[in-house]
């Protein structure tokens, strides 16, 4: 938080205008508006999930221990992101570069594993038109793994800001709201990993 | 090729055969020929462009917000002109002059416009131009935001007015509720229209949600605390928590029927395990609040007229606060009581039921607030003040039968009635529009700088009251009578007689709508003599009115010191008002950018292209927003200082203005500053 303090200091404005608060506490709130954006969707797989329609239940289509090591990922570039922000702290410029380049190939594992789930599925023909079970399932794993892409993009970005910029205010600010938009999108897929395939297989 | 060219878009789409269509795309485009040919006679382009398009400024903002909320008011009062008249005809074995088809999409046009491109725009506007300086604050938290924020509603207002000449507008009602409004049923682009302006619209809400949610809690001048918010304020800040609360709903809602639409899935389809219930959970549970959402700030309207024009302190501020949290809490226990014949069981049915009592409750502690305020008031009847009365007197009655239509077994007897669409118009009318009249009004002068005319008002407002009774009573009576709502022709006779009324009173509101237009231009003819020079023409009480009309960009040029609630009105007792500061100090204001008006427009052309499945665009769309974004991220010289000399040559041209009319900067001696009542 020091940094943050930091930060606003040397933006120096003395008008009660306090543009980095301003934007943290913002994207706070994006977050939750996000929140429950996601907790529609599940809501929605709550009430379809059981819709199989003549296709296939969640028991039959699910490998658990590859949705596991797709979780790893997501789970360690959560922790490798929060090393680049210790990074950060420390204004080690490099450091940073190179722990979100990792966090980003992380983050690009997942996204590979799902696309290729994703596609096996459908090529066995239980896409996500085939029931309203998979409708939901598509349409709630899938939401997610858009977020990740997104992230994923706003990463790349960081990373050449970082390189170009160096670790100016704006930038730590916007580091600081990337760091929380990955740490929530772990804390859904948390949510995702437990109703969707552990519910699902048991 | 076509078809990778133009998706689904062919010259067919264009309704030529159908002559009333064709008669509104000529008109339509007649006046949008001949406002575009008088900005390019009068060489206005470059004015529009810097001072007003890309401009981040607040205020400009929330006049471009009002701007397009009365654009919009005039097109969906067309359609229900067309309706009226078409039920007044379309009786027996008449069948009317419109096609049961063309009739669907004008109700369906009537009610997402009313909602979401007047209503929400109107308020929106004037929070806009209102909260900052009511709050004390030289801006938003997020000026380029709420630029990108109006350019998206904007543009989703333009794609609801295209869809009336290229494809068509959805028939599936404003709620849009599957099946019907499935590809299955619904092939053409017209739900398709109807999605997208509602996705992009909502999105653009959302952000401001947001946006006005961190002002206002972040953004005070020292010493107003919450409890010395305007009430105003207040009720902004709770409509903002329903927004960033609901939006989100109707953002999967539509998204999840998109998906149903596009790529064939089963979320509310008929077969394949599809449930049409769980859309209108979805649909209701943003759709209630956002009840409220449009009418909340209308309550704060209100409350802020009666208070001035009563000369006194609003009566039971804490109360009026604490009612606007709880109908809040409350919007989100009801939304089950729109399709109480879901079969939901009665155990559900009761819970819903009750909770819809109940906000019946914190509603009447207002009314009762508003009465009180002004007993033993002065209250001067001005315009705003007969909006006022007007509502209170109408949204009362309207609250009784929504707590009729409360009670399940009613419910199931008038459900889908016209006693249904009588009941919410008269909420919506008094309780959301007549506010927003109000409020139009009220801080008219402080957005130009002069006053509207009060005789061409209150034509307005009699003929509008008049005219909404006429129009509306009678539907409660053929809702008893058991006529059913959306109704393109119908056999019973006897329904006949009541309609020609509504017909007639459909007939008396356009005339109120023309005296407002009539209002207007008189007011900018006779603008010298309405000319707000001090900035405070109705001995106001906040602090939007201590400072200039229109105000200087920068709003304030020292933050004020608040005490107490009704700051000004304080600061006006204790003489020190227009206190001249030693010296002035630099501000920081956020540059003008004309990313919002490109990210409006791709906005726009994404949509169409989704709509009539143009692929390519649809990516380059995409891409083009994300681009935007990159670039503007790049770019970290988002404001600039104002010197403060400029700050001070500008005060002080002001404070020349005041003192040439006889108002002195020592405010204890001012003329203007009688004592109140």
């Amino acid at each position: 938080m020091t940094t943050l303090a930091h930060a606003q200091d040397s933006l120096s404005h003395h008008d009660g205008h306090d543009p980095i608060g301003n934007a943290t506490f913002g994207f706070w709130l994006y977050l939750m508006t996000d929140c429950i954006l996601f907790a529609s969707i599940f809501a929605t797989y709550a009430v379809l999930g059981h819709n199989f329609a003549g296709g296939p239940s969640g028991h039959e289509i699910f490998d658990l221990q590859y949705v596991f090591a797709e979780t790893m990922f997501l789970l360690f570039s959560s922790t490798t992101n929060g090393i680049a922000m210790l990074a950060m702290y420390r204004n080690a410029r490099s450091q940073v570069v190179n722990w979100l380049t990792v966090t980003a190939l992380l983050g690009l594992g997942f996204i590979v594993m799902e696309v290729n789930e994703f596609m096996h599925l459908i090529q066995e023909g239980n896409g996500p038109d085939r029931s309203g079970f998979l409708s939901a399932f598509f349409t709630l794993v899938g939401t997610h793994g858009a977020h990740v892409s997104v992230g994923l993009l706003w990463m790349l970005v960081l990373i050449f800001q970082v390189m170009g910029k160096g670790l100016t205010a704006p930038v730590r600010s916007r580091l600081m709201r990337l760091s929380l938009f990955w740490h929530f999108l772990d804390l859904i897929w948390i949510g995702v990993f437990t109703v969707v395939y552990l519910m699902g297989v048991l | 090729m076509n078809e990778t060219l133009f998706g689904k878009l062919t010259l067919s789409a264009i309704p030529y055969d159908n002559p009333i269509v064709m008669g509104a795309v000529a008109g339509a485009t007649a006046l949008t020929l001949l406002l575009l040919g008088m900005i390019t006679y009068f060489g206005k382009w470059r004015y529009l462009w810097t001072e007003w398009f890309t401009s981040v400024d607040h205020k400009k903002i929330g006049v471009m917000y009002i701007i397009l909320a009365l654009i919009m008011l005039l097109r969906g009062f067309a359609d229900a002109f067309m309706m009226r008249l078409q039920q007044a005809i379309a009786a027996g074995g008449a069948l009317g002059y419109l096609p049961p088809y063309h009739y669907d999409q004008i109700f369906s046009a009537h009610g997402t416009i009313m909602i979401i491109f007047v209503a929400m725009p109107f308020f929106i506007g004037l929070m806009n131009l209102v909260v900052p300086l009511q709050i004390g604050a030289r801006d938003v938290a997020y000026p380029f935001l709420n630029s990108v924020s109006f350019w998206l509603t904007a543009s989703s207002a333009a794609l609801v007015m295209i869809s009336l000449g290229i494809g068509d507008f959805s028939h599936a009602g404003w709620s849009g509720y599957p099946p019907l409004s499935e590809k299955q049923f619904s092939p053409g682009p017209g739900v398709d229209y109807w999605i997208w302006s509602l996705q992009l619209g909502g999105i653009g809400t959302l952000m401001t949600g947001i946006n006005f949610f961190v002002t206002i809690l972040r953004m005070r001048t020292p010493g107003m605390t919450l409890m010395k918010l305007p009430v105003f304020t207040w009720t902004i800040l709770v409509t903002n928590v329903l927004i960033m609360l609901s939006f989100p709903v109707l953002t999967v809602a539509l998204a999840l029927l998109t998906l149903d639409r596009y790529l064939g899935m089963h979320f509310f389809t008929n077969d394949l395990g599809g449930n049409q219930m769980m859309f209108l959970n979805l649909f209701w549970i943003w759709g209630h609040p956002e009840v409220y959402i449009v009418i909340l700030p209308a309550f704060g309207m209100f409350s802020e007229v009666v208070s001035t024009f009563s000369g006194k302190r609003l009566f039971g501020y804490h109360s009026m606060v604490y009612a606007s949290v709880a109908i809040a809490v409350l919007s989100f226990v009801v939304w089950l009581h729109h399709f109480f014949t879901m079969g939901a069981g009665a155990n559900v049915n009761a819970f819903f039921g009750i909770a819809t009592m109940v906000i019946a409750v914190p509603t009447g502690v207002k009314v009762f607030n508003w009465l009180f305020t002004m007993y033993k008031g002065r209250l001067e009847f001005t315009t705003p003040v007969l909006w006022t009365l007007g509502f209170i007197i109408t949204f009362c009655i309207g609250g009784m039968t929504g707590v009729l239509l409360s009670v399940p077994p009613a419910d199931f007897v008038l459900h889908n009635s016209e006693f249904l669409v009588a009941h919410f118009h008269n909420m919506l009318i008094p309780g959301a529009l007549f506010g927003y009249f109000a409020g139009y009004a009220f801080w008219f002068p402080k957005a130009v700088g002069f006053r509207l005319d009060e005789k061409w008002g209150k034509r307005a407002f009699w003929a509008w009251l008049v005219g909404f009774y006429l129009a509306f009573m009678p539907l409660y009576a053929l809702g008893f009578m058991g006529m059913p709502r959306r109704l393109v022709h119908y056999d019973n006779p006897a329904w006949q007689p009541y309609l020609l009324v509504a017909a007639l009173g459909t007939v008396v509101i356009l005339v109120g709508i023309f005296c407002q237009i009539i209002q207007l231009v008189v007011s900018i003819r006779n603008r010298a003599a309405l000319r707000d020079l001090t900035g405070d023409p109705w001995n106001g009480r906040t602090l939007e009115w201590s400072v200039s009309s229109p105000p200087p960009f920068y709003n304030f040029a020292h933050l004020p010191k608040v005490q107490t609630l009704d700051a000004f009105a304080d600061m006006k007792e204790r003489g020190v008002a227009y206190e001249v500061p030693a010296s002035y100090q630099d501000i920081h204001m956020p540059k003008n950018t004309g990313v919002g008006v490109f990210l409006g427009g791709i906005a726009f052309a994404f949509g169409f292209a989704m709509v009539w499945h143009i692929w390519w665009l649809s990516l380059a769309a995409a891409g083009g927003v994300v681009a935007a974004l990159i670039v503007r991220a790049w770019d970290d010289s988002v404001d600039y200082i104002l010197p403060a000399q400029e700050v001070a040559r500008m005060e002080r041209e002001r404070r020349q203005l005041l003192a040439a009319h006889g108002h002195q900067s020592s405010a204890s001696t001012d003329p203007h500053l009688a004592p109140q009542g």
